[in-house]
């Protein structure tokens, strides 16, 4: 009977102390809640109303029916793919190598990934500028090495964002990739060999199936942040690949109301939130242990 | 020798290192498209011409004394240096707390907590620009310090718990009970024991904490503009207006900058980590 009732003062004391150290994570969910959750939920308020403040549709109807945005939502996709596709076939091969570096030479290798990784963004779009512009250094290489006459034209298109981009994208796939490749078992590769599987076999029957998790982690991280890519396709873009977070800044400067620029921005909530419902449910990521 | 270690195999399915030269050749490449761009902006932000050239064919510091003159940049830097550190103190203790909550409660609930903390690190930065942009209207915090510090701490959060929470988990919980035990309170169990042995990832993560708010450009385009602009924010609207050779003299300091935080987080990380049973 005592012990019965220890045991409940025991339960009730574990219960309260767990409750406390809950307590302890608060402060960090508010600050979260108040500075990300409820300006998001704010978006989406705000969407819904017109000029006036009434409740309305037409925000989403501008988005469906104005060309300008629909074009935005197409180049988004098409360059989010592109840079994604890009980074897997620069990043791959990069990682695959690094993995299997003796541990001293690989940590030095990763200082390649880790250090463009760290500097900001901005420092890595002006360098960029700076190789890619008029008088840039691929510019006058060009010109010296009279493959061309005059300089071309390499800033402000497609394919100086692509390359922007994909600069900052592949130290994401490369982090968890290199992860998942180290832990790789390489008793398997044996295995296969020792059975006659010759070294590409080997690679995509065994290896590459086990990098999977690492490479898909990789790949949706790319792809998610593309859609929302903001600083780098607006400077290297130069106005003339838009994409949708460019879009969502000029839409609160120019439109009346904060209408279009919300429905935009829910526009890319919702793709964000299916991509990751996706990536949790199907590809079963754990992205807190993401970089 | 070269001979021979060019045809000695290089893995485990006895592919030689000579069959792998195009692998070599083609990291090598892509590590020079990573590491380079932004290396050679260093010398070139030594030219003595008014445009940015390599090799610079005269050298001078003008670049580094036309950023230091101008007040419109010294005072972006300030407003920069006063939100990193601000975040950073905030930051810092924020996420070990959660850290620490996460890493006792059940299981479930820990999940839950972990997913939630997450949050400001999968949504686009953007959305959550326009979102605080739109917010801070009728609460008259845009362009204020404490707008932005709030920003900036809600998004290094996730980063800070997550490097403080790896670090816990290896870390014997049992070593805290010991000290409550003799008689420490929880408090004083967790600044004696536990704190001291995981240091090293705590200063890591204020380190990551610091420069992430630093650096940070896109959430600040929204909400910090006029007085308050950020030093990324005033470099944003530069970069539209074409090749400003006073940015190369900033992203150098600010590469120098990374530099020295990078090495300073590896090297506290290596010291930092679990002690390997022999």
């Amino acid at each position: 009977m005592t012990d019965d009732r220890n045991a409940a003062v025991h339960a009730r004391e574990a219960r309260h102390e767990r409750a406390r150290m809950l307590g302890l994570a608060l402060p960090a969910l508010a600050v979260i809640g108040a500075a990300v959750v409820v300006p998001i939920l704010w978006v989406l308020y705000l969407s819904v109303l017109d000029v006036q403040g009434h409740f309305t549709l037409g925000n989403y109807l501008v988005l469906a029916t104005e060309g300008a945005n629909l074009s935005v939502i197409v180049t988004t996709l098409k360059v989010s793919l592109l840079v994604t596709v890009v980074s897997v076939v620069i990043g791959y091969p990069l990682t695959y190598l690094l993995a299997q570096l003796p541990p001293s030479l690989a940590t030095i290798c990763m200082l390649g990934i880790l250090l463009p990784y760290m500097t900001s963004v901005l420092v890595r779009t002006y360098a960029w500028m700076v190789l890619l512009g008029r008088r840039g250094i691929v510019n006058t290489m060009l010109v010296w090495l009279g493959i061309t006459d005059a300089p071309l034209q390499l800033m402000f298109n497609t394919t100086a964002t692509v390359i922007g981009m994909v600069h900052v994208m592949v130290p994401l796939l490369a982090l968890p990739l290199y992860a998942t490749m180290r832990a790789i078992d390489h008793g398997f590769l044996r295995a296969a060999a020792s059975l006659g599987a010759g070294p590409v076999a080997t690679f995509w029957r065994v290896y590459f199936p086990l990098s999977l998790p690492g490479l898909s982690a990789g790949t949706f991280l790319i792809f998610v942040t593309s859609l929302g890519f903001f600083i780098t396709p607006t400077v290297l873009g130069g106005g003339r690949v838009t994409m949708i977070g460019q879009q969502i800044a000029t839409a609160i400067a120019t439109y009346d109301g904060f209408g279009v620029a919300t429905a935009l921005g829910v526009g890319l909530l919702a793709a964000t939130a299916i991509l990751l419902g996706f990536a949790m449910r199907v590809l079963r990521l754990d992205l807190m242990r993401a970089p | 020798m070269t001979a021979r270690f060019l045809l000695a195999p290089a893995t485990d399915t006895q592919i030689t290192h000579l069959g792998r030269l195009w692998l070599y050749a083609f990291a090598a490449l892509a590590l020079v498209f990573l590491v380079a761009p932004t290396l050679l902006i260093i010398p070139m932000s030594f030219t003595g011409a008014g445009f940015l050239e390599f090799p610079p064919r005269s050298w001078s510091l003008r670049w580094y004394i036309a950023y230091l003159d101008s007040p419109e940049w010294r005072d972006a830097t300030l407003v920069s240096l006063r939100a990193a550190t601000l975040t950073m103190l905030l930051a810092t203790p924020l996420g070990v707390a959660a850290a620490y909550g996460v890493l006792v409660v059940e299981r479930r609930t820990a999940r839950a907590i972990g997913a939630a903390i997450s949050v400001p690190m999968m949504m686009p930065a953007v959305l959550i620009g326009i979102g605080l942009y739109l917010l801070y209207v009728p609460l008259g915090l845009n362009n204020t310090l404490a707008g932005l510090v709030l920003g900036h701490v809600a998004l290094t959060l996730p980063y800070v718990t997550l490097l403080v929470l790896a670090r816990m988990k290896s870390h014997d919980p049992r070593q805290e009970l010991a000290a409550q035990s003799l008689g420490c309170t929880r408090l004083r169990a967790f600044l004696l024991v536990t704190l001291p042995q995981i240091r090293y990832a705590v200063i890591a993560a204020a380190l990551l904490a610091f420069i992430f708010s630093f650096d940070e450009g896109v959430v600040s385009y929204f909400i910090a503009t006029g007085t308050g602009a950020t030093l990324p924010r005033r470099m944003f609207l530069s970069l539209q207006f074409g090749v400003d050779p006073t940015i190369a003299a900033i992203s150098s300091l600010l590469m120098v900058l990374t530099i020295l935080l990078v090495a300073a987080i590896q090297i506290i990380q290596s010291r930092g980590g679990p002690r390997r049973k022999a």
